[in-house]
This record gives structure tokens, sequence and C-alpha cells, in this order.
């Protein structure tokens, strides 16, 4: 047995298999996530929720969602670009799907433990744009064309401290590679402390989050979307599946990576939080940090109001980038002092 | 980041020039049809939108979408059913609607009002008022963005409606005013409801003032986003919230007493700057102001009868009058005129919101798109008050 | 902001919300959010639970139809004129004397139009209208919404009667609700 799965492992094409495996267990954790928003929102917002079904708390209705996207009809705008309009929902899917290709869950557990890791996720959580800007031209739409526009000019409000922090969190850890920076808030070999970076970037980590909120165009920074002046901005004209895929989809998976990524970078990955926890899979440690990340960002989502996009511009460049060049500035201090 | 005061707008051309390298660049106006059918319209409202970038030019509200013909209709109908019809102009303050229409009638026929109706009618147009400015609170949160403040106005919404439908059965279109009095006495328990209802808002305004008025992303997009100037307001007839928002304590409960609001103990708030912080400021204050008056009211709410003697048969004299009140959006008038028929010759209504939105080209000016949902918001008014 | 603007009166002044330091608010908002997360919600599940409408709630018109006498004057005061009665005169020997009476044929409401404000209610004279809280009768298509007499007696059965006035009211002038059929 021992020896079969050996060779299975060996094997190349079983590894990809079981990649690929992996990256398709991203579809039902949309599901469930969305279910959680759901039902946290409603109960911010002292409602229910759903609650019929499948039954238990309405666990299906994400999933019902999904089925009435599928059932739903496909309508292509008749001015619309066709070939650009149709390619959408798999441009945004693949810039939200390949940050999961260097999440580490374990030490040796890492699709592609990549040297420029960091580097590659940011690299890659861009090209969501690229899509969006894509709709938004394609759609023939004016308010699908503004919210386009609104995509691509806070791509580069928030892209820079975006850097800055990953770039601080890289300089702490001394490599790019995610599992590096993880194993780098291991146990201190002087004093046998498991600190995780978020000690040490306390700056950074607010940086992080708002500047990850921006980049998935969610409250207080959904001015792409914004539904009660662009109606969903760059995504007005598209229907069912591809609505589901391109914006839904889509907008749960880019949470959950860069929740992920928020994890590795700052809380210590797959780590446990204290030694004699050992023995839980580091699996159980990552996806336990991500749900903190992610109930921040849901939380935020049902208690602010939304920014105008000249106003992110200037909170981005006259506060975040500031901020994140003295996180860097700190960081350097600390690497340089007997704490690190 | 401070708040700092956003600077008067320079000519849209001159700031694209700059930024898009003067004169290299075609740059092309577009225009833009926001509504009828747009979440932010509240109905059917549609404004042209000339814009450059993301820099409104030249805003124009269309109207008529909901023009239903009230003023024809009333001159078909007899006074009972004119009541129930004219509560659907501003759907949402339903009996406010009523008010000036029945006072009409008494004041021609000279007819005279028990004391104990004139409470009864202070309270239910107080928590009228308060239901339309939780609306507008609550829904005002939802086009900046922030979806739950509309639910926690909800929440207090339905307590109050409960109120108002335990005493007249409706929820939203109430007509139970009648010339002379209301239709019917209210039920046992409606003072403890009443009261119970209103120290729950009382006790919910707090939040929603830490949910939206502290909070500083709400303050970046309305402090100092579309300044009213008082003169302004007034040459456009603006009245009601919006023109107390803009530093003119005008408020025809205290400039021009019905009812016995005289013997109340209320404030009028006034906000200094004019802008969308400013109104919204004031809907929230006049929340606590008609609270208070509810509970006076109902402290001193006397025994007696509901109606007045009135004639079986309305027959209004021949004659003209002008009565107004303090709608909760501004000053609602109706002028009806008689040639001694059941039924008006003619009635024509003066409508807060139809005021309110013909001001709305000149806040727009140099406005930026998000903006212009935000003064839309903040310019409230009711699409059918506006066509009627 | 016009600075030099009299400060307005009783109820405080805007200004003191808009100075603030800044993430105070945020966090806030935050805590306000999140103590409503953990405290019960204030939604009944509607199909399972309803909410009981108050007797005065004008949910739905209810008709005695053996009260009407075909006097067609709700029908005439009806502001939309959504009422539609038919009726025909028959003579029946009563003793001696033979006695004239209306019969309803058709006494139907279209709800498309009605708007719900009770003006028949009110006018009737013989005790035949009443407002139901019935409010679920909805249907799939605007034709279905025209509800014959057969339809407007059943829910008769789901009247209540009236509430009891305030103490300090004067003359209970409300009309009672029929015992007779429920």
């Amino acid at each position: 047995m021992a020896q079969l799965l050996q060779q299975a492992f060996s094997n190349d094409l079983f590894i990809l298999a079981l990649k690929l495996g992996f990256l398709l267990m991203l579809l039902p954790a949309t599901l469930v996530l969305g279910w959680v928003e759901l039902k946290l929102g409603a109960h911010m917002q002292h409602r229910l929720g759903p609650m019929y079904p499948g039954g238990f708390h309405g666990w299906a209705q994400t999933l019902a969602d999904g089925i009435k996207f599928v059932l739903k009809e496909n309508i292509i705008p008749l001015a619309a670009d066709k070939f650009v309009f149709a390619l959408v929902p798999f441009i945004t899917m693949l810039g939200a799907a390949l940050i999961f290709v260097v999440i580490p869950a374990g030490p040796n557990l890492v699709i592609e433990d990549l040297q420029v890791g960091a580097f590659y996720v940011l690299a890659a959580s861009s090209i969501g744009v690229i899509g969006v800007l894509m709709a938004g031209w394609s759609s023939a739409n004016k308010y699908s064309y503004m919210g386009a526009l609104r995509a691509a000019a806070q791509l580069i409000a928030y892209e820079l401290p975006l850097v800055l922090t990953v770039a601080a969190v890289a300089m702490l850890a001394g490599s790019l590679s995610l599992v590096d920076i993880v194993e780098a808030q291991g146990p201190n070999s002087a004093t046998g402390l498991w600190i995780p970076f978020l000690f040490y970037q306390f700056l950074g980590f607010p940086v992080y989050v708002a500047a990850a909120t921006a980049e998935l165009t969610r409250p207080p920074f959904d001015m792409p979307v914004a539904e009660a002046e662009l109606i969903t901005g760059a995504f007005t004209e598209y229907t069912g599946i591809r609505f589901a895929f391109s914006f839904f989809a889509v907008e749960y998976i880019s949470m959950i990576g860069l929740a992920a990524l928020g994890a590795v970078l700052f809380f210590g990955g797959y780590l446990p939080p204290i030694p004699a926890l050992d023995f839980v899979p580091g699996i159980f440690w990552l996806l336990l940090k991500t749900a903190i990340i992610l109930f921040l960002l849901i939380w935020m989502r049902w208690t602010f109001p939304r920014l105008r996009e000249d106003q992110l511009q200037k909170f981005a460049w006259k506060f975040l980038i500031p901020l994140s060049l003295v996180n860097i500035f700190v960081t350097g201090l600390i690497k340089l002092s007997p704490l690190a | 980041m401070s708040i700092d005061q956003r600077k008067v707008p320079a000519e849209p051309q001159e700031i694209t020039g700059r930024l898009t390298g003067a004169g290299m660049l075609r740059t092309e106006e577009m225009v833009l049809n926001i509504g009828p059918q747009h979440p932010a319209t509240h109905g059917v409202l549609r404004l042209k939108v000339t814009l450059n970038g993301e820099r409104v030019i030249e805003g124009q509200p269309i109207i008529g979408y909901m023009h239903r013909g009230h003023e024809k209709l009333f001159e078909m109908r007899d006074f009972r059913q004119i009541t129930n019809l004219c509560s659907r102009m501003d759907w949402l303050s339903g009996i406010n609607n009523e008010i000036p229409l029945s006072i009409a009638v008494e004041r021609l026929m000279e007819l005279e009002v028990p004391r104990r109706a004139t409470f009864l009618r202070v309270i239910l147009i107080e928590i009228n008022r308060i239901l339309n400015h939780l609306m507008f609170t609550g829904s005002y949160g939802l086009e900046l963005g922030a979806t739950t403040p509309v639910m926690y106005a909800f929440r207090e919404r339905e307590v109050l409606q409960s109120v108002m439908e335990m005493v007249t059965g409706g929820r939203m279109h109430f007509g139970f005013f009648r010339p002379g009095g209301l239709k019917e006495d209210v039920p046992r328990g409606f003072p403890q409801a009443a009261l119970k209802a209103i120290r729950q808002l009382i006790g919910a305004i707090p939040d929603y003032e830490d949910l939206l008025m502290g909070n500083e992303i709400f303050k970046e997009r309305t402090v100092g986003i579309g300044v009213l100037d008082p003169d302004l307001a007034l040459e456009y007839g603006v009245s009601g919230p919006i023109l107390r928002g803009s530093g003119v304590g005008l408020d025809v409960r205290k400039a021009d007493p019905y009812l016995n609001y005289d013997e109340f103990d209320f404030d009028v708030p006034v906000g200094p700057s004019g802008d969308s912080f400013d109104r919204y400021w004031v809907l929230i204050q006049e929340m606590r102001q008609s609270a208070r008056i509810v509970e006076q009211a109902l402290m001193d709410l006397p025994a007696g009868s509901h109606i007045g003697k009135v004639p079986k048969r309305l027959t209004l004299p021949p004659g003209e009058i002008y009565c107004r009140a303090e709608n909760p959006l501004g000053e609602l008038g109706y002028y009806v005129v008689s040639d001694g028929e059941a039924k008006p010759y003619r009635v024509k209504i003066r409508t807060p919101s139809f005021s309110n939105v013909s001001v709305i080209p000149h806040l727009l000016r140099g406005a930026y798109v998000p903006d212009l949902i935000a003064i839309l918001g903040s310019m409230f008014f009711v699409v059918g008050d506006v066509d009627r | 902001m016009n600075e030099n603007l009299p400060s307005p009166n009783g109820s405080g002044d805007p200004r003191k919300y808009k100075r603030t330091t800044f993430g105070v608010g945020l966090l806030k908002g935050l805590g306000i959010t999140f103590r409503h997360l953990i405290s019960p919600a204030v939604t009944v599940e509607y199909p399972d639970e309803t909410d009981k409408p108050p007797p005065r709630s004008r949910g739905v018109i209810a008709l005695k139809t053996e009260n009407c006498t075909v006097c067609m004057l709700c029908a005439r005061e009806c502001p939309c004129w959504c009422i539609y009665i038919d009726g025909h005169k028959e003579t029946r020997k009563e003793g001696k004397r033979s006695k004239k009476h209306n019969i309803l044929d058709r006494f139907a409401i279209d709800y498309a139009i009605c708007m719900y404000c009770g003006i028949c209610v009110e006018v009737c004279p013989f005790d035949a209208l009443f407002w139901s809280g019935e409010f679920e009768y909805a249907e799939h298509d605007i034709t279905g919404l025209t509800h014959e007499m057969e339809r407007l007696n059943q829910w008769m059965y789901s009247v209540l009667p009236p509430e009891v006035l305030d103490e300090g009211a004067e003359g209970p002038e409300v009309k009672s609700a029929s015992q007779g059929e429920g």
C-alpha cells in the first residue's frame, strides 16, 4: 500500500490531478462563504437571513442561488463585443484562482512553492482588473464603462500600499517564498517563542486589510460596483452563469485568497499559535486564521458606507502609502534591533 | 486624514485639461440617463446628466413619470373621497397630506373641532413624521453604500406602523381624518402602545447617529457636498428640513400654527451650513422633537368626542381658501375653491417635493457622480409628491 | 461651512458631529453592528409565523351577503369605482300584501383597482361590508383579483369584533360586526 502511494505521488499526472482537484474545491468554498456572509450580514441587521433552503438555517441558499444562475438565460447585448464579453468570466476567474497556487497549507502542502511567491500573488491578483476592464468595455453600457474605469483607477491606488506591506513582511522573513515567510514566524531560536509577524507589522496589517478591501472592491471601497450609483458597474449587462462566475464566485474566491495571504503574512499561516498545539494539522490553523480576516472583511462590508473614487485616491496616496513607507522604516529598525 | 472643506470646484474642462495633458487628447461629454429606473431615484425620477468623466456638467431632473392627475380627480370627488386620495401623493406621509385639506374645509364651513380630536391629530401627524424621517435617514445610508442603517430604521418603523395600523387600519395610506375631526376614536391601549413605540425610537436614535453621523466616511461623503444657499432655496420655494438645513428656521408649525401646535414645547432644529450632512442631521433631530410632541400630547390627551358637529352632507359655501401645514418634507398647501357644491370647484396643491426637486440642478453643477447620488438622497423628495 | 452664522437653537449643532478624531467613528460603527450580531433577530419567519393584524386592519373587504339590499351606495361612493353590483327586484307575498324585495345577483370587488380607503364599509347603511385583516390573497393573474360575492362572503369568517375604545372616547358609534356568520 505504502509503495503504491509512493508510486502514485511520484507520478506527475497524479500530482497535477490532485492540484487541480484542490483548485476545484474553491467552488464549494465560495458557496459556504457566500452563505456565511448572508447570515452574518443578516444578523448584523437584526434579521435572520436565509432560513429555509436545505433545512438547517438555510445552508443551501447559495447552492440554490447557483442553480438559479445556471438555469437563467445568458444574454449578450446586441451592441456588445461578443468575444470579449464572453471571455471575461474566464479572465476574472483565472486571476482569482491563481493566488492559491502558492498559499501553503503545510510545510510541504503547497501546490507550487515559488521562490517569488509573494510577488507572484500580487501579480496574479491584479489580472482580475483586466477582466473588469474588458467587461466594462465590451458591454457597450455607459454604467459598465464608468465602473470599469473606476476599477482601473482604483488598481493604481491600492496596489502600491499592498506591495509595500508585503515588502515589509518579506524584509522580516528575508525571503519572498510564502513557505519561508511562514517558517520565519516559527519558534525563535533564542527565546523559543512563536511570534507572528502581526506583532511587528502593527502598522502593516491595517494597511494590508484596507488595500485588500480595495482590491476586492468591497465596501467601503466598492466604487466600481456601487449598486446605488452604477448598478453593479462593469457587470451590469451580465446575466446567468456568466454573472455568477465573473462577479459572485470571483469576489468570494479572491476574498478567500487575499484573506489566506493575510493569514500567511501576518498570522503565521499553518503554524499553531502555541507550540503545544502542534498535533493539530496545519490546514486547520490556516483556515482558522483565514476565517478571522474574512470575518473582518464581512464585518466592515455591513457597517461602512462607501467612499468616493477621488477620496480613495487621496486616502491611498496621502495616508496609506506614507504609512506603509513608515512601516518599512520601522521594519528595518526591528530587523536591526536584537528583537529579530 | 482630516475632514477638509472642499473648495469650490474649478471649471470641469480646466481640470480635465490639466489632467489629460491640455488638449492632447480629444475628450467628449457623455449624456447619461439616471432613471427613471435606477435604485437611487426613489421611484421614477429621471435625471439627464451631462458628464465630463466623473464630473457632472449639467443635471436636469425630468419629472412626470408618475403624474396621476390628482388635482383634476379632486374636482370630481367629495371631501371624504379626496381625503383618501390625497394620501397617495406623498405616500410616506399619508396622514400629513390629509390635514391641510381637513383644515381648509373646517375653516370654510366654520366647523368646530373637538379638543380631543385636535390632540389625536397632532399625535398621528407627528408619528407619521417620524415614519417618514426614518425612511429617509435609513435609505440615505443605503445610497451611500451602507446597507445596515435602513434595516435598523425599518425595525423602528415597524413598531410605529403597528401603532398607526392599530388606530387607522392602514400602514401607509391612513385616510383617517375627516372634516371636523377623525373617522373614529382610538382603541383602548393606544396611548400606552404609542408611548412605548416612541420610547423605543428615542432609545434607538443614538445608534443611527453613531452608525452614520459619527462615521468618518459618511462625513467625507456629505460634509460640504451639495451646499444649498439659503437665498437660492427661498427663491425656489424650498421648505421643510432642506430649508432648515440651509440655516433658515422656517417651520409652519411655529410660523403659522395650526391645530394646537402653539401649546407644545418643541424646538426647530436648524443646520447652519446647508450641506447634505446638515440636512441629514436636521431629519434626525426632528425625530427627537416629534417624539417630544407626541409624549406631551399623550400626557395631556383630554376626554371627549372625536368629531364635531358635521352635517351629513358636506357642502362648502362658495369661496376660496389656502391652507398650509408642515409636511415632513416641507410646506404642503391646498388652495381650495368652492362654488357651493359638494365637490370643490378647483384644488391647487403646493407640494414640497416639487420645489425640492426643482433646485437640484443648481446643486449638481460640478459635483461628481457619487456626489450626485449623495445630493439626490439628501434633497428629500417623493416622486408621487412631485408629479401628483 | 459658514462659521459666522448664529449657532442653531435648542437641539444642538451639527458642527459638533463634524469634528471627530479619525477612526473613532469607524470603530463605534463596528461596535454597533457587532452588538446587533450577538443579539437575537427581530424578524419573524413569515409563512410559519405571522403577525396578527389588529381588528381595524384594512386587509380585505368582506361581504355579509344577506344584509345587502342592493342600495348601490357603496358602488356610488367608491372613489375608484371598483365595486360591481347587479340585482333585480322580486315581489314576494307576505300575508295579504305583496312586497318588493331587492335580490343581489352579483357583488364583485376588483382588488386590482381598489385603493383600500374603506369608504364603502363606512357608508353601508345595512352593515353588509366589513374589514377583515386577511391579506394572503395574491393571484398569479391580475384578472384573478376581481373577487365575486362567494369569496367575499367567505372572508366574513376572519372579521374580528371592533376594538374597545379608549377610556377618553365618547359615544361608541362603531357598528358591531355581525355574530351571525361565525
